[in-house]
């Protein structure tokens, strides 16, 4: 009966979506006020029946439930509570109603903050959330229903993917689809923008706080997400441009260019229909991520084929969303008039060199991710992107961005004067290249060129990202930053301390493969690691081998390690679970893996130095924006004329 | 402008090449077996461990060999189906695979036995002569001993009606498959 209430809930949210999406949009069309007032209640009313029917489902989970038949499929008796709760997006089916609610509470959220903007423009805005809604939905409803039912009722669950048994699993899904169906938000606004005709400097400060929200959130669940593989695949890697992984990381590098091409728009009212187009694009990335990641539909075309109905919807959906989209861009954007112009050398074109460099880099990824699907539909063969086609031609475009990152931050809007600009970057700059030789030359003992010059760009990222604020902090009569400013710089430290990390990782990470027995010891990367014992161990639902490690250095011991190879019975499932020792300049990572016969076990070594940069460098970026958000002008109601706005603040505040 | 609908083009010829793509049905060839010899076999029988099951049963007459396990949630969904085409007269052999015998043989005591006879795989080592990579699969096997068809997937009415049923009575147009008349309209 239960689990018909949470189905019952769904489509009654469903009819208040339809309404969400039609009334107000028509009304706003037609000047009709009461259309458009339906927009607020709709939207919440919609967000009570789905919580409802995100709750009943999570019932269902933790009452082990099993005639509902997603519920039999991804868990069972003895999956711990927590997994229990976190199996509820742990499936196709599943995550799509964990999507629908995270996209009514981003709606809630747009609601609330729309109280000071036009009528007519905020309905417009909902409707478009309500059409979003509504087509998730009926997708959920018509072809991926999570409450259907299974008879005769199983004694027993099918068990969650061992995979995905870990606390990361709780964490990181949640995170990264705040972040793609954030993406829905800034979506909207281009499209009621489009819809309106209109698109002043309003719209860009209403905007921007939501896209950053957004890219919060996704470069929250990225790096939750690489830190899940790291830590639960075992095997040390920490991004591997699977196409998972690639499509999480498409719509970052869209929204990425999106918040700065709406800076562009905030502050100077040109790029206008630029901005719109990333706005599209990366709503449409990140829908084509959600397939991605959650489904088992589109990861192979073998899946796609074996359910053409849910392959379809799916195809209509990203058609009708991103068509419809871009439809109305091709009618409507040429009325996006520039409200002026910009020089050469000035903070515009710096980031228009951004925009076009991350939008190259997303284009890098597209093209290694579906070509491979693409190959395979059409020709029926196997042909692999690896990981050095993606490392070569990602750092393309993303060395120069850096480069120019820089210097983009020090220049001014509309004409930046070239010799103070080199005289201030002078001293950063030569800092960069005398510390990006002597790092690696000193603290390890083979480097190249390539490493080099990495080193260089990150260390330049971050010399120049800390030049504005440390130089105030000496002066101390100057006016403090604002949040806005101190969120860029240092979310651009973090580009540049997340280069540093990924240039150590890359270059100076050490890896054995050993067979030791009880008693040996292998020799890696200056340490000695002695394996004590290997004994069975029980778990809740799996049974183990766990292999405790002695870590020595110099003959002193670091730290005891336990790894295990542990064996999921329901899903006939081996996994390792790695013993990690975590300090500031580098990782320790031990894998016990395969028993190899006689006494001995297969053993693999990792040796990371610089890995914490590059989680560190993440968490930077995202607290920067976050901090950015915060910021006072998004705090305050709209003023009457955007022009006062421009005259009222100096051109030389920070993006 | 013209130059704002390049987007809009560049969105539709992807579309189209997805849709080209995907549509293709890849799954029209996943079994290098289909219109092949079945691969021989022979392994003992879950009833009856004395007993053998092997491609020597599955010879000489249209039957079904459908591969399951107690471990796989899609498989109890097939289940009653199964047993509508068992009991309209439908041979189906059985392929268990990676199971335990005890599990297996309570499932077919609880559920009901739509198998004429079932063969125990408990590695899967058979299996992967057949490419079964999971559970459900069921293939249609001819009178010559050949594969006419695998679906992947649990067995439904529609699947049946959609692609097994045109292939038996293009197979059975003589009068060598007596429960035609019986199953053709399940």
């Amino acid at each position: 009966m239960i689990p018909e209430l949470g189905q019952f809930a769904l489509i009654l949210a469903f009819c208040l979506a339809l309404v969400q999406a039609v009334l107000p949009i028509a009304g706003a069309a037609v000047g009709k006020r009461e259309w458009m007032a339906l927009a607020r209640p709709a939207a919440a009313g919609q967000f009570v029946f789905v919580a409802i029917a995100f709750g009943v489902l999570v019932y269902a989970f933790l009452s082990d439930d099993f005639s509902v038949l997603f519920v039999a499929q991804h868990s069972n008796t003895a999956l711990p509570t927590f997994y229990k709760f976190a199996a509820t997006w742990g499936g196709h089916e599943g995550s799509l109603l964990f999507w629908i609610t995270v996209l009514a509470i981003w709606t809630v959220a747009v609601v609330a903050g729309s109280r000071s903007q036009p009528q007519e423009f905020s309905s417009r805005v909902l409707g478009v959330l309500g059409i979003v809604s509504a087509g998730i939905m009926a997708f959920a409803l018509f072809a991926s229903n999570p409450f259907t039912r299974l008879s005769p009722t199983p004694f027993n669950g099918a068990d969650l993917n061992p995979l995905l048994q870990d606390p990361g699993m709780v964490i990181h899904p949640p995170s990264l689809y705040g972040g793609y169906v954030g993406m829905a938000v800034p979506f909207a606004f281009a499209v009621a923008a489009l819809l309106t005709g209109r698109l002043d400097k309003n719209w860009a400060r209403w905007t921007r706080p939501w896209t950053v929200l957004a890219w919060v959130w996704l470069t929250c669940g990225i790096t939750l997400g690489s830190g899940w593989a790291y830590y639960e695949l075992g095997w040390g890697g920490w991004w591997a441009w699977d196409p998972v992984e690639n499509s999480s990381f498409m719509p970052w590098l869209m929204a990425t260019a999106l918040l700065h091409s709406l800076a562009v728009t905030e502050r100077r009212g040109i790029f206008k229909s630029w901005t719109v187009l990333l706005a599209i694009a990366g709503f449409s990335l990140s829908l084509l991520g959600t397939f991605l990641t959650r489904s088992p539909v589109l990861v192979s075309v073998h899946a796609f084929a074996s359910d053409p109905a849910r392959g379809m919807f799916i195809l209509g959906l990203l058609g009708f969303f991103s068509g419809g989209g871009l439809l109305l861009y091709a009618l409507r954007a040429s009325k996006l008039e520039a409200e002026g112009g910009f020089k050469l050398l000035s903070r515009e074109t710096f980031l228009l060199a951004n925009n076009i460099l991350l939008v190259i880099a997303a284009l890098v990824v597209l093209w290694g991710t579906l070509t491979p699907v693409f190959v395979d539909a059409l020709a029926h063969k196997k042909v692999s992107v690896g990981t050095p086609w993606f490392d070569l031609y990602f750092l393309l475009p993303t060395l120069p961005l850096a480069l120019f990152l820089g210097a983009g931050m020090h220049s001014t809007w509309k004409i930046t004067a070239g010799a103070p600009l080199v005289q201030r970057l002078m001293w950063p700059a030569a800092l960069a290249v005398a510390a990006g030789i002597a790092i690696p030359v000193m603290l390890f003992d083979k480097t190249s060129l390539l490493t080099i010059v990495a080193a260089a760009i990150g260390l330049w990222v971050c010399a120049t990202a800390l030049l504005e604020p440390v130089s105030r902090l000496v002066r101390r009569h100057a006016a403090p930053l604002t949040r806005a400013q101190l969120g860029m710089y240092l979310a651009h430290l973090g580009v540049g301390v997340f280069i540093l990390g990924v240039t150590f990782v890359s270059a100076y990470t050490v890896e054995k493969d050993v067979a030791l027995r009880p008693g040996d010891r292998a020799e890696i990367g200056g340490y000695e690691v002695l394996l004590r014992d290997v004994r069975p161990v029980t778990g809740p639902n799996y049974t183990a081998q766990e292999g405790e490690f002695e870590l020595r250095r110099n003959g002193r011991l670091v730290t005891v390690m336990k790894s295990q190879q542990r064996l999921y019975p329901v899903q006939q499932t081996e996994l390792t679970e790695a013993a990690i020792d975590t300090r500031i300049g580098r990782d320790v990572i031990i894998a016990l893996s395969k028993d190899l016969g006689a006494g001995a076990w297969a053993v693999r070594i990792h040796v990371k130095p610089g890995i914490r940069f590059l989680w560190l460098g993440s968490l930077l970026m995202a607290l920067g924006g976050l901090l950015a958000v915060t910021d006072r002008r998004y705090r305050q109601p709209v003023r009457a004329s955007s022009v006062v706005e421009a005259t009222a603040k100096p051109a030389a505040t920070g993006t | 402008m013209w130059k704002f609908a390049i987007p809009l083009v560049l969105l539709v010829a992807i579309g189209v090449f997805f849709y080209r793509g995907l549509s293709l049905d890849p799954s029209d060839v996943p079994s290098a077996l289909l219109g092949r010899p079945i691969p021989e076999f022979s392994l003992p029988s879950l009833t009856d461990p004395d007993r053998s099951v092997g491609s020597q049963d599955l010879k000489g007459k249209v039957v079904l060999l459908n591969a399951w396990g107690t471990w796989c949630i899609e498989c109890r969904h097939e289940h009653a189906f199964l047993l509508q085409l068992a009991r309209a007269g439908v041979p189906i052999y059985g392929f268990n695979l990676r199971d335990d015998r005890a599990s297996a043989l309570d499932w077919l005591a609880t559920l009901g036995n739509p198998y004429v006879a079932s063969a125990f795989d408990a590695d899967a080592t058979g299996a992967l002569d057949w490419g079964i990579t999971a559970a459900p699969e069921t293939f249609l096997i001819g009178r010559d001993g050949k594969v006419l068809f695998k679906h992947i997937s649990p067995m439904t009415a529609a699947v049946w009606q959609r692609d097994f049923v045109p292939i038996l009575q293009r197979e059975c147009a003589s009068t060598d498959c007596p429960f035609l008349a019986a199953a053709g309209g399940l």
